[in-house]
């Protein structure tokens, strides 16, 4: 989806705030987010890895920026348990003492319903293009890169297809490539002239280019 | 079925086990060991295992070998995916929307502000963790620490330098002057 999470070069952000010696987590409450992130899919089979960043990037976009890192793990984790009906959202509400925002609904995704490519079709050196597509539904090809084209630097190996395992949950494989683009294809003539960006993309994402 | 004991278990995997000191020994191995660093570089899971480090978000390591002439930087725009088994879970700033929208498009300019001034020649590498793969920067090894034993060098390695925010930290004391 063209959502706000996908925020790689979008404008308008100021300087990073930087805490020396951070701790791990700043409240308890933190921690326990960080807990069901990864204890309720180990322990209870409820959503993969996909479903649950999808579930974070169906956050309203107002909620989404004023919520800190886990309070979006939290409102993901627990939409998924609603929707699949292990919490009820009156009752969290009621726990809660307050309103408890969840994430919106899904939105279909015609990405996962592209042919497989189980079999690398890139190689290192090899010139590609991001394809132009835009899914409502899930997808890990950042937006900055769609329709530009780099250079494979590394051939990873097959993982589940996002847009497919956050939808439907199927688990098809596909390699994953580590793509170069300069800065100059991605952000203009004024950019860095010898620095780049290292995009690591599924096959689907991929078409071929010319060298 | 979830317990409170699962979720404590998880807990403590992000605050005891999962840790940047963990790829700071990583990296000291790597400066100190030439066979072990070739290992790294070809095959990091493996070789992150070898001093016993992996699991989640550790399934497939790369690591990025800093070079006089190429920085390498990590980011996940999207969310904040990082190596935990060997950079710990990530600190606020890095999961902050101002550093997931700005590195890539700005990275000389934000490594400035985050204190690190690259000479224009050496060109950088952002890493955008947008799949699967794991990143752990190996940095330059500082001057003046020959002879260093690992863990002495491993001291040298903040979390900030696996990421590629800072270098290894120069050794203080007229050696390092």
């Amino acid at each position: 989806m063209d959502g706000v999470h996908d925020l790689g070069g979008k404008h308008g952000f100021g300087p990073i705030e930087y805490e020396p010696g951070e701790p791990v987590f700043h409240e308890e409450w933190q921690a326990t987010a960080f807990g069901l992130m990864l204890a309720v899919p180990f322990n209870t089979g409820n959503h993969n890895a996909d479903q649950y960043r999808h579930s974070v990037e169906r956050m309203a976009p107002r909620h989404y920026f004023a919520a800190h890192y886990y309070e979006r793990v939290l409102t993901g984790v627990t939409t998924l348990l609603v929707e699949n009906g292990l919490l009820d959202h009156d009752e969290l509400e009621e726990r809660a003492g307050g309103t408890f925002p969840l994430a919106l609904p899904v939105a279909d995704n015609p990405m996962a319903d592209l042919p497989a490519q189980p079999t690398a079709r890139f190689a290192v050196g090899d010139r590609v293009r991001v394809k132009d597509f835009h899914p409502q539904g899930h997808t890990r090809a950042p937006g900055f890169c769609r329709n530009k084209q780099g250079t494979v630097l590394h051939v990873a190996p097959p993982f589940p297809f996002p847009d497919a395992s956050a939808h439907d949950g199927e688990q098809r494989k596909e390699h994953t490539y580590h793509v170069e683009f300069p800065a100059h294809e991605l952000w203009g003539a004024d950019a860095g002239s010898s620095d780049s960006v290292v995009v690591d993309l599924w096959d689907s994402y991929l078409e071929g280019a010319a060298a | 079925m979830l317990t409170e004991e699962a979720i404590e278990q998880i807990i403590h995997l992000g605050e005891e086990e999962f840790k940047p000191e963990n790829g700071a020994r990583v990296v000291a191995r790597a400066w100190t060991d030439p066979a072990f660093r070739q290992r790294l570089l070809a095959d990091g899971t493996a070789a992150c295992a070898e001093l016993g480090y992996g699991g989640p978000q550790g399934e497939y390591i790369v690591a990025l070998e800093d070079t006089p002439g190429r920085h390498n930087v990590i980011v996940c725009t999207q969310c904040s995916c990082t190596a935990w088994p060997v950079l710990g879970l990530p600190p606020d700033w890095y999961k902050s929307p101002e550093y997931r929208a700005r590195v890539v498009r700005e990275p000389r300019k934000v490594l400035h502000e985050l204190g690190l001034d690259l000479p224009g020649e050496v060109a950088i590498r952002v890493w955008e963790t947008s799949a699967e793969t794991r990143y752990i920067v190996i940095p330059l090894r500082p001057d003046g620490t020959e002879g260093w034993s690992e863990e002495q060098l491993a001291g040298l390695v903040s979390r900030e330098a696996l990421i590629g925010t800072a270098l290894a930290s120069a050794p203080s004391g007229p050696a390092g002057n």
